[in-house]
C-alpha cells in the first residue's frame, strides 16, 4: 500500500494514501474538534469546526480532506482557533442554554466546545457575557419541540443540522426517516414528509439520538429522570431480547427506597429487603462489539423496565386450598367472551389472579414442590414428569434446568421454545451437515456476492442483524428476498419473490432443476464434499422444472429462472431464514432444501457463505447446546447412546433414562391425555405460545402438579401449584450464546426483587431436594460443569470470555476471537461429506376452503417480544403497539366490508379472537397475519397442532380461519 | 414503500396526514402521476447516472403537469427512483421554485428584484401588478389565473426592468405592459 510523509503540527508522519488529516491525527494522539464527523459513516464536512490549516488561502476541513506527500498541517494555529470560534459563537447564538442533552446526559459537545473556546462560563452553562454579549432565544424565532415520539425528544431549536442523524438513520440503520426541509433559517431536520417524529416511519431505534451531538434528539426518560453520565454506574451486558444478542451498556443509578407496595403484591420480608436503595437503569446504549457495532433496536434501548415492573413476583407462592379445581382464573385466559375487557397495554389484572394465591416461605415452597414432584414419580413413574426450560435463561440455568429433570427426575422429557421455532432447521443441519449451528456469522454478509433471505422479518425479528444486510445490500451484495409478505427488508432487495403460503419446497426444488439443468452448479465441490446428489438431481429433473411448479408457487418460470441463474453465477452466497421456514409442518423439508441449494452451488465454508438460521431468543443457541433437547445431552450428544450416558450418569452420579424424550408439543398432548402428572416450567408461557391454546388450557388444567417459575403472573402460571419468583434477566450473571455462536457474558444490573432469586440458585436448591449434588460457589463453576462435558465449549470460562465474548468453537481463548466459519475442510458427519437430501413438496396440513378461506401467518411485531409478559410491561414499547390486531390486505377488508379499525371475528376450527382489523398492503390478499403477543387476542387459540415429522414443530405459519366483521 | 405508510398509518396523530395517508393506504389505487408522466419519468433513467439524480428532472416533469408537487406525488416519486419519500421532500423544500400543497396560478409572473431591476424601479412595478391583481407577492388570485411573485434575478439585467410570465420573458417592463399583461390574461 502507498503512504505519503507530512508534517502535523511539526511531527512528521507517515500515513497510507488516502487516510484523511483527521484520522492522521486521531491516530497520533491529535484530538481535532468535530460536531459533525463520526467514524462509522460517510464524512461530509458540514460543521467546518475540524478545520486545519495547511498552508493554503483558507482553511481545510480535516474530515474530508486526505493527506497529501509534503504537506504541513496545523491543527490548532491562532488562525485555526480564531475560526473556531467565531463558528462556535455563530451555532451558540441561538442555541438553548442549557440544552435538553446538557440538562439530562450533560454531554453536549457543543457547549462542551463553547467553554473550551471560552465562550460559555467553565463551571455553568451559562454565557461569557464579553464573549457571547446579548445571547438569547426569543420565543418568536424559537423552532418547535416534537414529542410525539415515546422515546426521543425532538427540539428543532438545538439542532446544528451537522447531519449526523440523517447518516445515522441512512447509513448505519438503513431506515432513510430523517432528511432536511427548506433552506436557508428555515431549514430543519424531518422526518419523512416533514411528519411529526411519532408518526413518521421512524422505528424508534434510537440511532439518531446517540449520534446527536446536542439537545436536538434526545431519549426520553423511561424511569428515572436522565442524569449526567459521571453520576451513573455502568454495566456493560447483552440485550435480553432476541438472538442477535446486541453489546449494550445500562446505566444505572440509585433509585429512592420503594414506596409501599400495592395491597394484593406480596410483602417484602424483613430480611430481603436491601439497606441500600436498589439500583435503576437510566438509560442503555450500544456497546462497540463485532455483533452488533454500537447499534441497538427500540426494544435493547428502550425496553428494559419491564425488569422494574410493579407486577413483579417477590414471594413464593402457594395455590389456595379453595383455588382447586384447577382452571384459568382470568377472563383472557378463561377464553370466556362475555367479560372479555379489554385494558391498555393488555396485562394480567392481579386482582384476579392474586387471591387464588398465598405467600409462603422458600422452604415451604421448595418442599412443595420436591415432595410432589417425587410422589408423582414414585406413583405414575418418571415418564409421567416434564420440564420447559427456556431459551431466555442462561446456559448455566438451562444446564442446570436439564440437569434436575434428567437425573433428579429420571426423565428425558425436558425441552423447550427452540421446538416451536428452529427445531425443524436443527433437525435438518443435524441429518446433511452434522451440525445444527450456523456456518457463517451473520455480518459476513458483507463479503457475499448474493444474500438470500427466506421466511424472515429481519427488520421487525433481528433488526440489529438486518442493519447489516441492507446495508450489504447497498454497498453491492444482491439481496434476494423469498417471502409471503413484502416486509421492510423486501425494499433493498434486487429480486422480490413472493411465494404462496407453504410452496418453499416447490420453490426451491424449481430453483435447483434450474442450477442443475443450465450447469450452474460447483462440480467439485460436489465430488470432493458431498453425498446423495444423484438422488437429488433425479428428483427435481424430473418434477420440478418451473413450469411444472410456477403455478404451484404463485412465481412466473422467468422469474424462477432469473432468481436460480443470479444464484448460480455468484462467487458466494448467504442464506438467511427465519419463522417462515422452519414454522411448517414442512419445515424440514423447508431447511433440507435451503442447504441442498448451499451443498449444490458450494456455498458453504468460505468467506461470504454459508447457512444462517436467524436464532429468535437471546439463547436458543445456547440452551440447545446446553441439552434442553429431549433427544440429547449438552454439545448434542445423544442420549440414546450408551457410552455417553455412562459418562453423564457418571458426572452427574444418578442413572438416566435411555429413551428420549417428549418435545414441547407432545408434553402437552400427553398432558392431556393425563399421561404426564406434573410439570416444571421455567420461564416459558405455554399458554401464550404453544398452538391450539384451547388444548393448552385443558392440558394445563389437567396436571396433577405444575410449578411455575417466572418473573410475573403469567397465563401458564395461573394453572400452577407453585409459583417460584424467579430473576429476571437484568438481575443476574450468566453466559448467552447468539445466533453467531457467541458465547456472551451477561452481567448483573440490577438487584432481584424482594425474596425473588437468581434462577440458578433455585435450581440448585430444588436439586439437592432431589437427591443431587449442586453444590456451585458461583454460577461461573456451573459453567465450568457444563463445559467440561462438551466439546465446543470446553476451552471457555466466564474469565476467558472477554468484553464481547468469543464464538465457539475457540481453541485459544486468550488470543482468538473464536471461529467465524465452520466447516472449512469437512463436516463433522460420519464420512465428513454433506448430504443431499431430496425433498417432495407437500401442501400445509390444513388447507383453505369455503367455510375457511383465509390463510392465517402469525410471527411478531417489532416492538413486541414473544408472549409479551416482558414487552408488554414495557412503558416505551407497550405506548409503540398496545393491543393486538390483525393484518389484512386493503383488497380483502373492502371485499368484507371492513374498515381498517374495525373490531372483527376471526375463527379457525380450533377456536376464535376477536381483534381491530389493520390494513397493510404488504399482506398477500387472501392471507391474515396475527402478531402472537397479545392475550386478549391469543393468535395461538387458532393455529394448528399438527407437527413437522422430524423436528416436531407445529404449523404456526399457516391455518384457514374466516373473518367476520363484529357486530 | 409500502411499509412505511402502513407504520405512518396506524401511528398518524395529525388529521391532514390520515387523510393523505388513508388516500394513499387505502385507496392505493388513486395515483396522483398519470400513467404519462410516470413513462416521462422513466424515460429519464438513460439520461442519468442515477435513479436518485432524476429526482430533480421528475420534480419539474410533476410541477409543470399539476403546478405544484403535492405530498402524494412525492411518495410516488420516490417509490419511482427507489428513495425514501424523505429524500425527495429534502431535494424539493430547498427549492422555492416548487409549489406544494396548492397549485399555483394559471399564469406565473416573476417580477426580478435585482440589482439592475430594482435601480429601474421594479419595486413599484411589482406593487402595481399586486394591486392590479389584488394580490401580495406570493399569491394566487381568486379565480386562479394568475400568481405573482418575485425573481431574485431573471439573468436579462440588459433589459432591467423585466419579469417572467410562464416562459415569456417581458423586457423593459412599464407600468402600461404590465396593463396590457393582466388584460391579455382575461
Amino acid at each position: 500500500m502507498s503512504s505519503v510523509q507530512l508534517v502535523l503540527d511539526g511531527h512528521t508522519i507517515e500515513m497510507p494514501t488516502g487516510t484523511t488529516i483527521w484520522e492522521a491525527a486521531q491516530r497520533s494522539g491529535i484530538e481535532i474538534p468535530s460536531l459533525c464527523h463520526q467514524p462509522d459513516v460517510t464524512p461530509v464536512g458540514v460543521c467546518r469546526m475540524c478545520v486545519v490549516d495547511v498552508g493554503e488561502r483558507v482553511l481545510a476541513a480535516s474530515c474530508v480532506r486526505a493527506c497529501e506527500a509534503g504537506m504541513e498541517v496545523e491543527t490548532n494555529s491562532d488562525r485555526v482557533r480564531a475560526h473556531r470560534r467565531k463558528l462556535l459563537e455563530l451555532l451558540l447564538r441561538e442555541h438553548p442554554l442549557p440544552c435538553d442533552r446538557e440538562q439530562t446526559t450533560a454531554d453536549c459537545e457543543l457547549e462542551a466546545l463553547g467553554r473550551a473556546y471560552g465562550l460559555l462560563a467553565k463551571d455553568a452553562t451559562v454565557v461569557v457575557e464579553s464573549a457571547l454579549p446579548g445571547h438569547s432565544v426569543s420565543e418568536s424565532i424559537r423552532r418547535p419541540t416534537d414529542l410525539s415520539s415515546p422515546v426521543i425528544a425532538v427540539d428543532h431549536q438545538a439542532c446544528i443540522m451537522c447531519d449526523r442523524c440523517i447518516r445515522a438513520c441512512d447509513e448505519v440503520q438503513s431506515n432513510e426517516v430523517i432528511g432536511r426541509t427548506g433552506k436557508g433559517f428555515a431549514a430543519q431536520i424531518a422526518f419523512d414528509l416533514d411528519a411529526p417524529m411519532g408518526s413518521s416511519t421512524c422505528v424508534a431505534c434510537g440511532q439518531c439520538a446517540a449520534a446527536c451531538p446536542t439537545g436536538a434528539l434526545t431519549d426520553r426518560v423511561v424511569t428515572l429522570p436522565l442524569a449526567p453520565r459521571d453520576q451513573l454506574t455502568p454495566v456493560d451486558s447483552v440485550c435480553p431480547y432476541c438472538g442477535v444478542g446486541c453489546a449494550v451498556t445500562f446505566h444505572t443509578a440509585p433509585t429512592a427506597p420503594s414506596p409501599a407496595p400495592p395491597p394484593h403484591q406480596p410483602r417484602l420480608t424483613a430480611e430481603d429487603s436491601h439497606c441500600d436503595p436498589p439500583p435503576q437503569i437510566v438509560f442503555a446504549e450500544g456497546r462497540t462489539s463485532p455483533v452488533n457495532q454500537g447499534r441497538l433496536c427500540v426494544k435493547g434501548r428502550y425496553g428494559w423496565d419491564y425488569a422494574t415492573h410493579s407486577q413483579r413476583l417477590t414471594q413464593p407462592l402457594i395455590r389456595r386450598e379453595d383455588a382447586y379445581p384447577k382452571g384459568p382464573l382470568s377472563s383472557e385466559v378463561a377464553g370466556s367472551t362475555e367479560s372479555r375487557r379489554r385494558k391498555p397495554g393488555g396485562i394480567v389484572d392481579y386482582d384476579e389472579v392474586l387471591p387464588a394465591f398465598r405467600e409462603a416461605t422458600w422452604e415451604e415452597a421448595l418442599d412443595l414442590v420436591a415432595n410432589r414432584l417425587l410422589a408423582i414419580r414414585s406413583e405414575y413413574g418418571s415418564p409421567a414428569l416434564a420440564g420447559f426450560g427456556s431459551a431466555k435463561c442462561s446456559n448455566e440455568e438451562a444446564y442446570l434446568f436439564q440437569k434436575l429433570i434428567r437425573a433428579g427426575l429420571g426423565t428425558n422429557n425436558v425441552d423447550h421454545c427452540t421446538r416451536l421455532c428452529h427445531a425443524s432447521s436443527v433437525a435438518a443441519l443435524m441429518e446433511t451437515i452434522g451440525s445444527g449451528a450456523v456456518t457463517n456469522v451473520f455480518a459476513d454478509v458483507a463479503r457475499s456476492d448474493v444474500a438470500l433471505v427466506t421466511g424472515s422479518n429481519t427488520t421487525a425479528n433481528h433488526p440489529v442483524a438486518a442493519t447489516f444486510i441492507k446495508q450489504a445490500a447497498k454497498r453491492g451484495t444482491k439481496l434476494i428476498v423469498v417471502d409471503v409478505r413484502s416486509h421492510p427488508l423486501t425494499d433493498f432487495a434486487d429480486h422480490f419473490v413472493r411465494i404462496r403460503p407453504g410452496t418453499d419446497v416447490a420453490f426451491y426444488n424449481a430453483l435447483m432443476h434450474v442450477l442443475i439443468r443450465e450447469d450452474l452448479v460447483d462440480a467439485d465441490f460436489i465430488n470432493a464434499r458431498t453425498e446423495g446428489f444423484d438422488g437429488l438431481r433425479e428428483m427435481v429433473l424430473e418434477n420440478y422444472a418451473p413450469h411444472q411448479v410456477a403455478s404451484v408457487c404463485g412465481v412466473p418460470v422467468a422469474e424462477i429462472e432469473h432468481v436460480a441463474r443470479t444464484i448460480g453465477t455468484a462467487g458466494s452466497m448467504l442464506v438467511f431464514w427465519g419463522m417462515g421456514i422452519s414454522q411448517h409442518t414442512t419445515g424440514t423439508d423447508n431447511a433440507r432444501c435451503l442447504i441442498s441449494l448451499c451443498l449444490m452451488t458450494g456455498n458453504i465454508g468460505r468467506p461470504g457463505t454459508g447457512l444462517h438460521p436467524l436464532r429468535g431468543q437471546n439463547n436458543v443457541q445456547g440452551a440447545s447446546d446446553a441439552g434442553l433437547i429431549p433427544m440429547v445431552y449438552p454439545d448434542y450428544q445423544a442420549v440414546t447412546d450408551g457410552a455417553v450416558r455412562d459418562r453423564f450418569s457418571h458426572a452427574w452420579g444418578k442413572p438416566l433414562d435411555d429413551q428420549p424424550g417428549l418435545t414441547v408439543v407432545e408434553i402437552m398432548q400427553a398432558a392431556l391425555a393425563r399421561e404426564i402428572r406434573g410439570m416444571y416450567i421455567l420461564g416459558e408461557n405455554p399458554f401464550i405460545s404453544d398452538p391450539n391454546l384451547n388444548k393448552v388450557r385443558q392440558a394445563l388444567s389437567r396436571l396433577d402438579f405444575l410449578v411455575v417459575q417466572d418473573i410475573f403472573l403469567t397465563e401458564t402460571a395461573e394453572f400452577a401449584d407453585v409459583i417460584f419468583p424467579a430473576s429476571s434477566y437484568l438481575e443476574k450473571t450468566g453466559t448467552y450464546t447468539n445466533t453467531d455462536r457467541r458465547v456472551q457474558l451477561g452481567r448483573a444490573v440490577l438487584q432481584t426483587p424482594g425474596a425473588a432469586r437468581e434462577d440458578w440458585l433455585i435450581l440448585c436448591d430444588l436439586g439437592r431436594r432431589l437427591g443431587l449434588s449442586m453444590d456451585y460457589a458461583t454460577v461461573a463453576d456451573v459453567f465450568q460443569e457444563f463445559a467440561s462435558l462438551t466439546q465446543n465449549y470446553q476451552t471457555l470460562s466466564h474469565d476467558n470470555l472477554g468484553e464481547t465474548g468469543k464464538l465457539w468453537p475457540c481453541p485459544n481463548p486468550a488470543t482468538d476471537d473464536g471461529t467465524p466459519i465452520l466447516f472449512t475442510e469437512a463436516f463433522p458427519t460420519a464420512s465428513g461429506r454433506g448430504a443431499f437430501v431430496p425433498c417432495h413438496y407437500q401442501p400445509a396440513e390444513e388447507l383453505p376452503d369455503r367455510e375457511f378461506p383465509f390463510v392465517l401467518n402469525t410471527g411478531r411485531v417489532l416492538e413486541h417480544w414473544h408472549t409479551g409478559s416482558m414487552t408488554r410491561r414495557s412503558s416505551a414499547l407497550s405506548q409503540l403497539e398496545p393491543a393486538a390486531f390483525a393484518a389484512i390486505h386493503p383488497s380483502d377488508l373492502e371485499v368484507l366490508d371492513i374498515t381498517s379499525g374495525d373490531r372483527v371475528r376471526i375463527s379457525s376450527r380450533r377456536g376464535e379472537i376477536e381483534l381491530a382489523a389493520r390494513a397493510d398492503r404488504t399482506i398477500e390478499p387472501g392471507s391474515v397475519f396475527i402478531p402472537f403477543h397479545f392475550r386478549e387476542a391469543a393468535a395461538n387459540v387458532l393455529t394448528n397442532d399438527a407437527l413437522d415429522p422430524y423436528g416436531k414443530i407445529p404449523e404456526f405459519k399457516f391455518c384457514a380461519v374466516q373473518i367476520a366483521p363484529c357486530n | 414503500m409500502c411499509f412505511g405508510f402502513f407504520v405512518v398509518f396506524r401511528q398518524c396523530q395529525s388529521p391532514e396526514l390520515v387523510g393523505f395517508l388513508l388516500l394513499f393506504v387505502v385507496n392505493g389505487m388513486d395515483r396522483v402521476l398519470t400513467d404519462e408522466m410516470v413513462s416521462e419519468i422513466k424515460a429519464l433513467f438513460a439520461r442519468y447516472p442515477t435513479k436518485q439524480a432524476v429526482t430533480l428532472p421528475a420534480l419539474h416533469l410533476v410541477h409543470r403537469e399539476l403546478r405544484q408537487v403535492p405530498l402524494e406525488a412525492v411518495v410516488e416519486i420516490a417509490e419511482l427512483l427507489e428513495l425514501a419519500p424523505a429524500q425527495v421532500q429534502d431535494t424539493l423544500t430547498f427549492y422555492g421554485f416548487f409549489h406544494q400543497g396548492k397549485p399555483h396560478g394559471q399564469t406565473r409572473a416573476w417580477v426580478c428584484r435585482s440589482i439592475s431591476c430594482h435601480l429601474r424601479g421594479a419595486d413599484n412595478l411589482l406593487e402595481h401588478l399586486c394591486d392590479r391583481a389584488g394580490i401580495q407577492p406570493g399569491q394566487t388570485t381568486e379565480d386562479g389565473k394568475l400568481t405573482v411573485e418575485f425573481a431574485e434575478c431573471l439573468g436579462a439585467c440588459d433589459f432591467a426592468p423585466c419579469m417572467l410570465a410562464g416562459e415569456k420573458l417581458h423586457p423593459c417592463l412599464t407600468k402600461e405592459s404590465i396593463e396590457d399583461f393582466v388584460e391579455s390574461l382575461g
